[in-house]
């Protein structure tokens, strides 16, 4: 035992190529924000949710749902989406964003969790759900157990870098014979969660806006989940290729061209396919007239705005070839899924509320959610120029 | 339009629907095609 602990202490510390030192832009402005972020973890936790939150007995889910949680997990959508394609689907072209998709997803879910301690008021009973008092009926039991276990899914998923990084070649050797089974388990439990986040609105048809009301919900939650992975794919994929392009290998640079264009295209028809379903949604309830109203002109903006015009645009970009409208229209599909995530739990929530009584966050919350982000582009970053994620390690080559 | 009755209600809403899912499945493959048009180049 205390010659792993060594060996990932030592792992750990190793001086790392580039060296730019300590005082680079990015970390001097992530590490403004963790400190602020601590600071706001002391007050959620000494003087309540008060103190920090516009939350009141109306609207008891604010941004740290809506954002960290919705959002969230949506766009790690990319983790299943791409080891679907890569493993069930068999398309081996997309291999090299299997790791990074997983790690982000990992990530992703981790920091979901991590947001979720802040916005419950008793955080310290969050294990109590799955394994204390289980609330079978209930849609938040469904998706507090497919969230853990997808998390520990997403783990074993990962852990192969790790021990490639720590030299553990039997743990990892086992680990990559059970990817196919963990694949198949991340699609099940992503189909469930994903929509049942969606299915959680529909206990307040009340006083959800009909436009995006609907018993289809679900179904919208998990269509669109599988464009915003695929496009968050697309966005840290030039990320990456930005500012982390001296860790990758040329198997990854000759292969980044054809994930972009290749998710651009598969991208491209799952939002026509999205707004072919949002369009059934409003025929089967008869909402048309609605969209003559403000709320009609705000539903069009979303559904015409970000999610038709970058169909459009990865149509446009698989056609030509275009990298650079690819990435664009993958910031603008990121962009409409927090537009929707936040119009389903806030916006067009409680809509029929007088203003005053309507929800808009605090700068603590919303400076709670920047930390919350930024400690996962910095654990990302930590890993990425430590572990094989964006390279391949050279003892694993044939892999 | 005006329902007399909630009969009268779903025949509308229904039928509209299958319109729209008839739109849908012409559109579908033509989409596709719009995409994939210049693969062979």
């Amino acid at each position: 035992m205390k010659e792993i602990i060594a060996r990932i202490t030592d792992k750990v510390f190793e001086k790392q190529e580039p060296d730019q030192g300590c005082f680079t832009p990015f970390n001097i402005v992530a590490g403004i924000i963790l400190i602020i972020g601590a600071i706001l973890t002391v007050l959620r936790f000494t003087m309540g949710f008060e103190t920090v939150t516009n939350l009141d007995n109306n609207n008891p889910w604010g941004i740290w749902i809506g954002f960290d949680l919705l959002c969230g997990v949506a766009l790690a959508a990319g983790g299943y989406v791409t080891s679907a394609t890569c493993y069930i689907f068999g398309l081996k072209r997309f291999h090299s964003a299997v790791r990074p998709a997983i790690l982000t997803a990992f990530l992703g879910y981790a920091l979901v969790v991590f947001a979720l301690h802040y916005d419950v008021g008793r955080p310290w009973r969050l294990t109590y759900p799955v394994f204390y008092s289980q609330g079978t009926s209930s849609l938040l039991f469904e998706v507090g157990l497919c969230v853990f276990l997808y998390l520990s899914v997403l783990f074993t998923e990962y852990s192969p870098a790790a021990l490639e990084w720590l030299g553990f070649k039997r743990a990892r050797n086992i680990v990559v014979r059970l990817t196919i089974a963990l694949t198949i388990l991340g699609v099940v439990l992503s189909t469930l969660h994903q929509s049942s986040l969606g299915a959680l609105f529909m206990i307040a048809p009340s006083k959800l806006h009909p436009l995006w009301y609907s018993t289809y919900l679900p179904v919208y939650f998990f269509i669109s989940s599988m464009f915003a992975g695929m496009s968050m794919v697309i966005f840290e994929g030039s990320l990456a290729h930005k500012y982390l392009h001296h860790k990758m290998d040329q198997t990854h640079l000759d292969e980044s061209d054809g994930v972009v264009l290749g998710f651009s295209k598969a991208a491209s028809f799952v939002m026509m396919g999205y707004i072919g379903i949002k369009v059934v949604g409003l025929a089967i309830d008869n909402n048309w007239h609605y969209l003559t109203t403000g709320w009609g002109l705000w539903f069009l903006v979303e559904i015409l705005g970000f999610v038709l015009c970058p169909a459009l645009l990865f149509a446009a970009a698989y056609r030509e070839k275009n990298l650079k409208f690819a990435r664009a229209a993958a910031i603008w599909t990121v962009l409409g899924i927090v537009l929707n995530r936040f119009n389903v739990s806030m916006i067009a929530f409680n809509y029929h509320l007088p203003a005053d009584q309507r929800y808009f966050p605090s700068l603590m919350e919303i400076g709670t959610s920047v930390f919350i982000v930024t400690l996962g582009v910095v654990i990302y970053r930590f890993i990425c120029t430590r572990m094989p994620i964006l390279h391949e390690h050279p003892d694993y080559k044939a892999h | 339009m005006e329902f007399y009755s909630l009969q009268d209600f779903y025949v509308h809403c229904k039928g509209i629907t299958y319109l729209v899912m008839g739109a849908i499945l012409v559109f579908a493959p033509l989409y596709w095609g719009f995409l994939t048009d210049r693969e062979d180049d």
